[in-house]
């Protein structure tokens, strides 16, 4: 059980000044489910990658079975049995599955061998007529033997129709159930996943390495992934999994290695302990972790959106007949899985997707406004207060190469008089905003590309507030960035709330999106599978709504409080 | 003309084409963007004409043998290997030292075009007529313009039905061999390749040698079967049209044999029908071919089957510690 099958020795890598692996030690053992624990840009991937041959450490060594192992590119890491499945699949989307798992095989040729072979044939066969068949065959297959090296060097092999059926064998062992003809563009993000384990069992992985798994799947699909994780456990398979999810840390490994920062901070038994110890050591100093969620007063009707369809360029039907209501004072969570059309619903109402159709009015105090069919501008300058958060921070709602006053006065510069920009009053407010949320920069002149996500991303949500508008949308407002900040933000959200905003928040950790928000809309490709209340839903139902086929969709309007 | 004749001199003037778009097919496959074709065609002329004045010079001097086989095989080969050479150059400077590809495939035209004015300066313009004649016929010497059999299948020159049997294979291995499926996920999402162990660089360095030889023997063709010796200066004209023709048939050389069937029509309709040149409509129907090319990239852009589905990740150099 303790027989460690992998181990690192003070690994270090660099990229340029940046140290992503700092002399880190790290020990897998035989037959056990390894969680790597840390924030994002700990490191956690850097170090995997040097394992699966993707980065080659600039330090350090690596032992595979007690033996020194140099593992130059992932051909090296499979010749180790080590196979990895990345947080961004590295599956070819025009091929069936069946060709990206055997994409790559070799095939191995040798003249000696097949000679050889030959011969036994020849040897084995029985005398008489049969035998000089035999010789016949032979002295034909010999003769032939340049011609099959040509052919084998040229990988001419006809890609065969059966060639399936020995991938199917390990699916099938595992319990995986999956359509292996099926294009990979065509699967749900949990069949690619899939595709991506049994391409790392097929090349006969014993040391199983997950990026962020769970990160874009259902609970549903996180139940059965861990189902599997613990069969191949079982079945004397070693496993990392990286996360930053506590509760998954707890429920699915033996032991947890926490990293900071690029350096190793402890390795712990996961029974021995709990997840208060474990945020302190990712973090560094002892946090609270509780999300506030206030009382809703008084709601307000702020938006009234009604029959919402929104047809891409590409002819794809992204958003199917939305209804919903906002209220003042109510934080309306969307949940779904990624790319069912959460992205397209606040952009539609935001005004940038222009072929979006249908009505969505803006109550204002007594005015309402229809927004659709308006670009953001005109919307401004209608007076309708409505705030966009996007999830591509520096490439939607900030310039990267502009300096913070600029970045804020992006919103305001064209009310201006004359053609000189007032610098004057962003000024004052960027450094408010910097004082308000804690923002780390050297001026409020620095570059707004060079600061890290979390001040990057207190900026852009500072802005948005500062306009103080009725309607907040946030699309992933917490990704990529640390613990702390994310409930700074979280805490900013409440506050808008309290103060009759209405919050729109599309989330993807259900955890937080069930303890911050009052009503969630559920999305499923495209339409509004339900609508739930976040203090009695569960997990479980939202996971249902998330994948439950489109057929039948569902408008369970929960009654607006 | 008759329809017959006009199909053949068709045929005939899409060698050009089909060996430039099957050459860079081959090298899109893989990933690498090469817009050097024109120039590659330029080098593959200037090679051509090297191998034909060497195999003239020691015919003249040492008594060599002069027959056809020799007068072929030394400008065509000469012009794969400058032809190879110059898609080496292509890949050491993209592959191994990770420039960006719009920019060194446009410097290669230039340069391409350049090599081939001073070697045509260096090694004089006359003299390759010589071997013109063994390029244009294999099969008879004096095809009888009755018999349209003969006149359709059994007129050319050598290198045309090295066009097609190379394009024809060429399209069978990307589709059907497992060579083609990893020349495919190679350009498709290098990443992916490269994570289940396969060399990218190796192949994008393989295709992209390969399929730039296979596009200069275009520029060998017309020069020494086309024009039959005669050395032509706007050649890069007709390697943009090769590269145009790429996108048209859906990144398939084995489509390319009528891709290219289709563009030469067009490019020799106005010289074929019968219009006073001094006629400014005839400028007009010049245009045909080059009108066709932007209409079909419209097209193709615009439309949603496989046709316009290029490689995912042609043009997008790779680098494995990318992040």
């Amino acid at each position: 059980m303790s027989e460690a099958i992998l181990e690192l020795k003070n690994v270090t890598k660099r990229f340029g000044s940046v140290t992503a692996v700092d002399h880190v030690d790290f020990t897998l053992n035989k037959g056990e489910i390894m969680a790597i624990l840390g924030e994002n840009g700990s490191g956690k991937t850097s170090l995997m990658n040097i394992v699966d041959g993707i980065y080659f450490p600039d330090e350090g060594k690596v032992y595979v079975n007690g033996k020194e192992a140099v593992i130059a590119s992932p051909l090296d890491a499979f010749k180790y049995h080590i196979g990895m499945v990345h947080q961004h699949f590295k599956l070819v989307d025009t091929f069936s599955a069946i060709d990206n798992i055997l994409l790559g095989e070799k095939s191995s040729f040798s003249f000696k061998e097949s000679f050889k072979k030959y011969k036994d044939e020849y040897s084995n066969s029985k005398s008489g007529f049969r035998r000089v068949l035999a010789a016949l065959l032979f002295g034909l297959k010999t003769v032939s033997l340049p011609f099959a090296f040509l052919g084998n060097a040229l990988h001419l092999n006809p890609l065969r129709k059966n060639r399936g059926a020995s991938i199917e064998k390990i699916a099938a062992t595992y319990g995986f159930e999956i359509n292996l003809n099926k294009k990979i563009k065509d699967m749900s993000v949990s069949e690619r996943q899939t595709v991506e384990i049994i391409k790392a069992l097929y090349k006969g992985a014993d040391v199983l390495i997950l990026d962020e798994p769970t990160a874009v799947l259902t609970p549903q699909e996180i139940r059965r992934l861990f189902k599997v994780l613990k069969e191949m456990k079982a079945g004397g398979k070693s496993i990392v999994i990286i996360t930053h999810k506590l509760n998954e840390v707890e429920e699915i490994s033996d032991r947890v290695a926490v990293m900071a920062k690029g350096k190793h901070i402890a390795t712990v038994i996961t029974k021995e302990c709990d997840q208060m110890k474990l945020t302190e050591m990712m973090v560094g100093k002892k946090i609270e972790l509780n999300i506030k969620r206030s009382e809703v007063k008084e709601p307000k009707l702020r938006l009234k959106v009604e029959d919402l369809d929104y047809v891409d360029h590409k002819g794809r039907h992204r958003l199917k007949h939305i209804n919903f209501d906002l209220y003042g004072g109510e934080i309306l969570g969307v949940a779904g899985i990624a790319g069912s059309g959460q992205k397209e619903l606040l952009e539609s109402i935001a005004g940038i997707r222009k072929r979006a159709v249908g009505s969505c009015l803006f109550y204002d105090d007594g005015n309402i406004v229809e927004l659709m069919h308006k670009n953001p501008n005109i919307i401004r300058d209608m007076g309708v207060h409505l705030s966009f958060v996007p999830e591509d921070r520096l490439g939607m709602g900030l310039v990267g190469s502009l300096d913070l006053v600029d970045n804020v006065m992006l919103r305001s510069y064209s009310k201006g008089k004359g053609g000189l920009l007032q610098r004057k009053k962003p000024e004052r407010l960027t450094e408010q905003i910097i004082k308000d949320f804690d923002v780390k920069t050297t001026s409020s002149h620095q570059q707004i590309g060079k600061l890290s996500g979390g001040n990057v991303q207190k900026i852009l949500v500072g802005r948005e507030i500062a306009s103080s508008p009725r309607v907040l949308m946030t699309a992933y407002p917490v990704r990529g960035l640390d613990i702390n900040t994310s409930y700074l933000i979280y805490n900013i959200l409440d506050e808008q709330k309290t103060k009759g905003v209405g919050v729109m928040l599309v989330g993807e950790d259900l955890d937080v999106l069930l303890a911050l928000c009052d009503r969630i809309i559920v999305m499923n490709s495209g339409h509004v599978a339900g609508i739930v209340d976040a203090r009695t839903t569960t997990k479980e139902e939202i996971g249902l709504l998330m994948t439950k086929s489109e057929e039948t969709p569902t408008m369970t309007e929960a009654e607006a409080k | 003309m008759s329809i017959i004749a006009f199909i053949q001199q068709a045929i005939r003037f899409a060698t050009i084409f089909l060996f430039g778009s099957t050459g860079e097919s081959i090298t899109e496959r893989s990933g690498h963007l090469n817009l050097g074709v024109p120039g590659i065609m330029c080098v593959g002329s200037a090679g051509a004409a090297l191998g034909a004045k060497l195999y003239l010079t020691l015919v003249d001097s040492c008594g060599f043998p002069m027959n056809g086989f020799f007068g072929v095989l030394f400008p065509v080969l000469f012009c794969l290997i400058c032809g190879a050479l110059a898609g080496l150059m292509f890949c050491f400077f993209t592959a191994t030292l990770k420039a960006n590809q719009n920019v060194v495939g446009l410097s290669m035209t230039t340069f391409g075009i350049g090599l081939y004015v001073v070697i045509f300066q260096i090694l004089g313009e006359s003299g390759y007529t010589r071997l013109g004649g063994y390029f244009t016929k294999v099969f008879f010497d004096s095809v009888s313009a009755s018999n349209w059999f003969e006149l359709l299948f059994l007129s050319y020159g050598p290198l045309v039905y090295l066009a097609i049997i190379v394009s024809i294979i060429a399209g069978l291995i990307i589709r059907k061999t497992k060579l083609g499926l990893t020349l495919r996920s190679v350009g498709e999402n290098p990443s992916a390749a490269d994570a289940t162990g396969i060399n990218v660089q190796k192949y994008r360095y393989v295709a992209t040698i390969i399929g730039s030889a296979i596009a200069a023997l275009g520029g060998c063709f017309l020069f020494m079967d086309y024009m039959a010796g005669q050395p032509l200066y706007n050649i890069d004209t007709y390697g943009w049209m090769a590269v145009a023709l790429v996108i048209f048939v859906g990144w398939n050389p084995d489509l390319g044999v009528l891709g290219s069937f289709l563009f030469a029509a067009a490019y020799i309709l106005p010289d074929s029908i019968k219009i006073d040149s001094k006629n400014p409509l005839i400028e007009i129907v010049r245009l045909l071919p080059y009108f066709l090319t932007i209409i079909i990239l419209i097209i193709s852009s615009v439309s949603k089957t496989k046709l316009s589905n290029g490689p995912k990740a042609l043009g997008v150099t790779y680098f494995r510690e990318d992040r």
